[in-house]
This record gives C-alpha cells, structure tokens and sequence, in this order.
C-alpha cells in the first residue's frame, strides 16, 4: 500500500518508515515533491523536534499541497509535532501558523512540579466512536515525547493526563493526528498506524 | 498517568552483548539484536544499547548493530558510547536509534549536546553523567564529581551543576550513574538520584546498584527516579522487565502493566 510521507527536515524518520513497512506499507518520502504530495493516497505528517521547523513546509509550497490532498478526502495522519502544526499554531513558534484545520492553539505545559517534557508510556481515554483508535481498550498505553500539547475540544479523539489533560489524539473525518509516538509504542501503537493504513472515506 | 520507565541495558563490544561488572571479565551473552527483542517482548519500556569497543574500526561494526537491532523494534531505543560530534550521532539515528546517549565527549564539547539538540530534537540528546560522592565536602551529595574514563578520572565538574547546564543547552533526559554503587547489588545512590532529579526539570534515569525489586521501589520513590536502568538485575532472580514491573505494581509503583 502506498503512503507519502512528508519529509521537513525536523528530526529522523527512520523510525516511521520501519513501523510503516513492519506493517506492509510501501512508505514513499518527501521533502518537495508538490505533485506526489497533492495526488498521494495517504500522507503521514511525522516530526520531533521545535515547532518553528514547520516554516519549511510553507516556504517549499507543502503546505497548499496538503490542503489540497485534505480537500479532495485522503487520510492524514499527523505524528508529534505534525499533529500540533493541524492546528492554528503554537506558542513554541508564535510567528509561525500551523495549518488551521482545527481552530485552537497548541501550548506549553503549565509551570508545576512535574517534568516536562512529558517522557515515557501514558494511557488514552479513547472517544467512542474514534476510528483511528479502534481497537484501542482502557489501560494500553503510548509513549511520549513533547513539551506542547493541544487543548481538549469537539474534535478529540483521545484524552491524556499528566499535569491537566490533553488532546493525545485528534480526528475530524479524514484528518487525524497522533501526540504520541504510534511507531515506538509497541503492539498498541502499530494498531493505531495500521487503523490508519486501512483508513477508507465511509 | 505517567508511568515509571523500566529501561534495559545491552553492553556491547564488538557487535556482542558482554556481561561483566565494571568492564572486566567481559562474558558473551548473545547477539545485541535478539537480546533487545527478547527484552522488549518481554516488557521492557525502552532499550538502551552502551557500545564499549570505543575503538575506530568498532564504528562500523556498532552501525550495523544498531541497524539490525532497531530493525523489528518498536519501543524507545537509545544507543551510547563513542559518540563524539553530531555527525557520529546524525550516523546512529540513520541506523535506526531514536536517541543517543552523550558522555565525555560532552563534557569536552558541551556545544555537542546544543548541536544534536538542534538537528534532532531535545527528546533525542541523553547526557549520561557517571558521578561519584565527594567525601571531603562538607555535602558529599551535592557536591558529587563527574567522573570519565569508567569512573576512574575526575572531569573537574559538580554533578548537580553539569546535569542544570546539560539541560540548558537542550538535553532532553539525564541518564545518571553512581560509580560508588555500580556493579555492588546494595541500591541505588538515592540521595544523589534526588539531588540531581530535584536540580532539572528534564527527567532522571537511575542506574548503579540494583540487586533487588525493593531498590527500585527506592529509587522511584525517594530517589525521584522517572526511569531506571535495568541490567545485573535479569541475571540474580527477577526473570524479566514484567516480572519486575508486576513486583513494582504491587508495591504500589506506577509502571506499564500489561506489557
């Protein structure tokens, strides 16, 4: 099955890519390829790392190309950082918008006597009828890696708790992203890519 | 709720995990890429791979090993030892690792951890600090010193203040080694797990003296501990990371269960 993922030069994708063919995928890469990206059957959004390296997706045309693909129905699945970037923005990077998908903004965890960034294996409160986490049962559990997170709102799709919660997955018909890291979160995370891979428009 | 990490630890020479206390009389305990899979299927929350070869050919042999055994992974996998600049790092993430583990070559060039950092995020830069209590001053914990060379040589710098300037320039985790207590099976150092662990905001990784389920239950609670290393422990009683896991849970520790 043929996947596109979107290379932004913030951090490595040899991770994704191995998840991804684990699970029968044909990951194809890239960082430019306009065309690719608007006819894509599936996109993946990964990313670790600061906000303000999503400015590369606007300056090499990315950005269009996505809504495009969004606009005519194919799955999207944003990872981490590519999760935070569907929203309008971040205040990691003020400058710099995200796409705006979802209305809200991603912030900072508040100041208390927790670590942040939020490291290790957290649960999900998972939404009913949530298709990305189908499968997904009370006490499995991801792991993380962030310091911003996204409120909780309609669009929701898993809620997680640590100093006040937070939306650890997001979904809206074919638009969806992930928090956490599905392709280092062992059996429950390549459940969720393979929902995705196996993701069609009802 | 968070859960607290059980990270288990491959020491590799040459391609080979080696069991040995304090790297000497190294034994073969099997191939990285098995061992790490067998951990992980095992309940382990993450992998930690130490090459001890540090030799310029052992550079090759240590990709491939970290390629193969990141291969069928699928849980956090960090890779330390002989990581010098951002290129050597930049190398082992192509191989496959999801972090790197940071140590003297740090402390020589602390711009390395601002450099990788940089290029592959906070999450992804480990400072391991190998530490040792201080016994002529007048707090010996919080003025533990550095030590490199395995614990033989001095750097020169206070532990406390070494892990708050690793995460000012941009360490995403603090892997911390007591010397005093590694390989001795009586505990973890506590008191200097929370000192550091009190002293940054980034998480703490324990390691150094685990012998028993009770050192761990210590070193998360009165240690402060967010994670802790697991290596001599599979080798004295507690078969494996879920069985150590189910005893921590009944001692009312919070840890991934079922894994």
């Amino acid at each position: 099955m043929r996947v596109t993922v979107i290379d932004y030069k913030a951090g490595n994708l040899t991770s994704v890519l191995k998840a991804l063919r684990h699970l029968g995928a044909e990951p194809e890469v890239t960082d430019g390829d306009l065309s690719l990206v608007e006819s894509a059957g599936r996109l993946i959004l990964p990313g670790v790392g600061h906000f303000a390296a999503t400015e590369r997706l606007d300056s090499n045309g990315l950005t269009s190309a996505i809504r495009v693909a969004i606009a005519r129905g194919v799955p999207f699945l944003g990872i981490c950082v590519g999760m935070q970037w569907l929203y309008a923005g971040s205040s990691e990077a003020p400058n710099q918008p995200g796409l705006g998908h979802f209305a809200e903004k991603c912030t900072r965890f508040a100041d208390s006597k927790e670590k942040v960034p939020h490291v290790g294996w957290n649960s999900l409160e998972v939404r009913k009828d949530s298709r990305l986490l189908t499968g997904v049962e009370p006490g499995e559990f991801v792991y993380f890696t962030h310091s911003y997170k996204a409120p909780v709102t309609a669009d929701t799709a898993a809620v997680t708790y640590y100093i006040e919660p937070f939306a650890s997955a997001v979904e809206r018909a074919n638009v969806m992203g992930v928090q956490f890291h599905p392709e280092k979160s062992g059996a429950t995370g390549l459940k969720i890519l393979g929902n995705f891979l196996s993701w069609e428009r009802k | 709720m968070i859960t607290k990490r059980i990270i288990a630890c491959l020491d590799v020479h040459d391609g080979r995990v080696v069991k040995g206390v304090q790297f000497v009389d190294l034994i073969d305990a099997g191939d990285p890429a098995t061992q790490a899979a067998r951990h992980a299927r095992e309940g382990a929350d993450e992998i930690v791979l130490l090459d001890i070869t540090a030799t310029h050919e052992g550079r090759q042999t240590l990709l491939d090993t970290v390629r193969r055994t990141a291969r069928e992974l699928f849980v956090p996998f960090a890779v330390g030892g002989g990581i010098r600049t951002a290129d050597d790092a930049a190398q082992v993430f192509e191989a496959g690792a999801d972090k790197v583990s940071v140590n003297s070559a740090a402390l020589a060039d602390p711009t390395l951890i601002n450099a990788i950092g940089r290029s592959f995020g906070a999450q992804a830069v480990v400072v391991a600090i190998d530490a040792r209590r201080d016994p002529e001053a007048a707090d010996p914990v919080r003025e533990a010193q550095v030590f490199v060379q395995g614990g033989r040589k001095p750097a020169g710098r206070r532990v406390v203040e070494w892990a708050r300037e690793a995460e000012d320039r941009g360490a995403g985790e603090i892997l911390l080694t007591s010397m005093d207590s590694d390989g001795m099976r009586t505990g973890f150092d506590c008191e200097l797990t929370a000192a550091v662990s009190e002293a940054v905001g980034i998480p703490v990784i324990a390691s150094g003296g685990a012998g028993t389920v009770d050192h761990f239950v210590d070193v998360f609670g009165r240690g402060k501990a967010d994670a802790a290393l697991a290596a001599s422990i599979f080798h004295f009683g507690v078969s494996s990371a879920r069985s150590l896991k189910e005893e921590l849970a009944k001692a009312g520790v919070s840890v991934r269960l079922p894994c």
